[in-house]
């Protein structure tokens, strides 16, 4: 049981990473990793709506849509349940924890329309009709996977931005072209990871 | 009256291409470019849903409140993505195969919730459909674009057509990951080098629909 939340976690770090690997959450991955604080904020919010998204979506999808044989109406269930959350979240942290609002509360209104999340949610109900034993705890791993690995491709590439700020670039490069090709270097070093979860835990 | 909304539909396919010149949409154009046909099969849907959810926002302007009209506009385009969603489940099992998770997450797409904000919440109905129409063409012209060099690369097919497959090896690593942000990124440089005075310095946070609710972007570059 361990060693298979381990497996999920790492793989959705490494093998599964959602910016480098899915294609999900690239308009902050390119919008808000120019500086480190940012970058690193933001990414903890992100992982923040996550896993509390996929805590309410998983139980509703299971015990309300699958009985009710409304599984057609997911996308649209889950995405109301997310903006909702994350307004909440919102006004809770205002009200009660001001100095957390300050330093996350102001990435929330960006991440009610980041497919990250809304990806990740369907993802784990995929998973789980694909493999019975994908319960709810794998799900609340795979998403708290989910949100550190974009925090870890989010630092890491913040960190290749701000080199890329001072070097000499042909102009028609400047600005996004060379960003999207620095990206695309980061995700060929992801790519060295294939396997190597199953090697870790299948000694 | 005529020439206005022909350029209310030509503006979306060059000028104010969505993919290549707003920089909006960027997940599915990097995901699923992996060959030529699943552009088409994405442009289409995203294409549906932009221009009935545009009609319906354009119907419905006046009746929405404006604090509550991001969650609204969200609603009406889930429930046309869901629509859409259950064509292709019993129509084209073979697009909703290939698509996977990126079909529902058209919802997300921000060209839809950005045209939504910009334009439809603005205009009359026949000018908002046109609109819609315009940007689904320009999506899915970038998408095929991208489609297009990335299979003939990665696989040497146009179209599953073998080209060069038989005597040249391709080389793989264009339909894997990072060739979807180095072709993107390619695209976006020439574009810029073709269109010169307006090149795209940065991700563009002029069109990201949900920029007055940002504060990530200090509020002096927002009201620009």
């Amino acid at each position: 049981m361990i060693k298979a939340l381990v497996a999920i976690f790492l793989a959705s770090i490494l093998t599964e990473n959602y910016i480098l690997n899915k294609f999900l959450g690239i308009c902050p991955f390119l919008g808000v990793s120019k500086k480190l604080n940012t970058a690193a904020g933001m990414s903890l919010a992100v992982t923040f709506v996550m896993v509390l998204s996929t805590a309410v979506t998983w139980p509703i999808y299971t015990y309300i849509l699958v009985p009710n044989n409304m599984v057609f109406l997911q996308t649209l269930v889950f995405i109301l349940i997310i903006a909702t959350l994350v307004q909440f979240i919102e006004i809770i942290l205002r009200k009660y924890i001001p100095s957390l609002y300050k330093s996350l509360g102001i990435y929330l209104p960006l991440i009610t329309t980041n497919c990250a999340v809304l990806g990740v949610t369907i993802l784990v109900i995929e998973k789980g009709a694909a493999d019975p034993s994908f319960g709810y705890i794998h799900s609340l791993v795979n998403a708290f996977g989910a949100g550190a690995g974009f925090m870890v491709a989010m630092i890491i590439f913040s960190g290749v931005r701000q080199r890329l700020e001072s070097s000499d670039i042909p102009d028609f490069f400047k600005g996004l072209p060379i960003t999207l090709i620095a990206a695309s270097i980061v995700a060929v070093s992801f790519l060295g990871f294939q396997g190597v979860v199953d090697g870790l835990l299948n000694q | 009256m005529n020439k206005n909304l022909r350029l209310e539909f030509t503006k979306g396919i060059l000028k104010e291409n969505p993919v290549l010149r707003l920089v909006l949409g960027t997940c599915p154009t990097l995901a699923i470019t992996t060959a030529a046909s699943n552009a088409i099969g994405m442009g289409i849907a995203a294409t549906i849903v932009l221009v009935c959810s545009n009609a319906v926002i354009s119907l419905t302007r006046k009746l929405i409140p404006d604090k509550v009209r991001i969650p609204a506009y969200i609603t009406i385009i889930a429930g046309f993505v869901s629509i859409v969603q259950l064509l292709v489940k019993a129509f084209a099992p073979a697009i909703d195969q290939t698509l996977g998770i990126y079909l529902p997450l058209i919802v997300v797409n921000c060209i839809i919730l950005g045209r939504a904000e910009m334009f439809a919440s603005k205009n009359t109905l026949l000018p908002s459909i046109l609109d819609g129409l315009g940007m689904g063409t320009g999506f899915t012209a970038a998408l095929l674009c991208m489609g297009i060099i990335r299979e003939f690369f990665g696989n040497g097919t146009f179209f599953s057509i073998p080209i060069t497959s038989g005597f040249i090896p391709p080389v793989i690593i264009f339909i894997l990951p990072p060739g979807g942000f180095f072709v993107f990124g390619i695209l976006i440089a020439i574009s810029n080098l073709i269109s010169k005075k307006e090149s795209i310095k940065d991700i563009n946070c002029v069109n990201c629909p949900v920029k007055n609710s940002c504060a990530v972007i200090p509020k002096k570059e927002n009201a620009k």
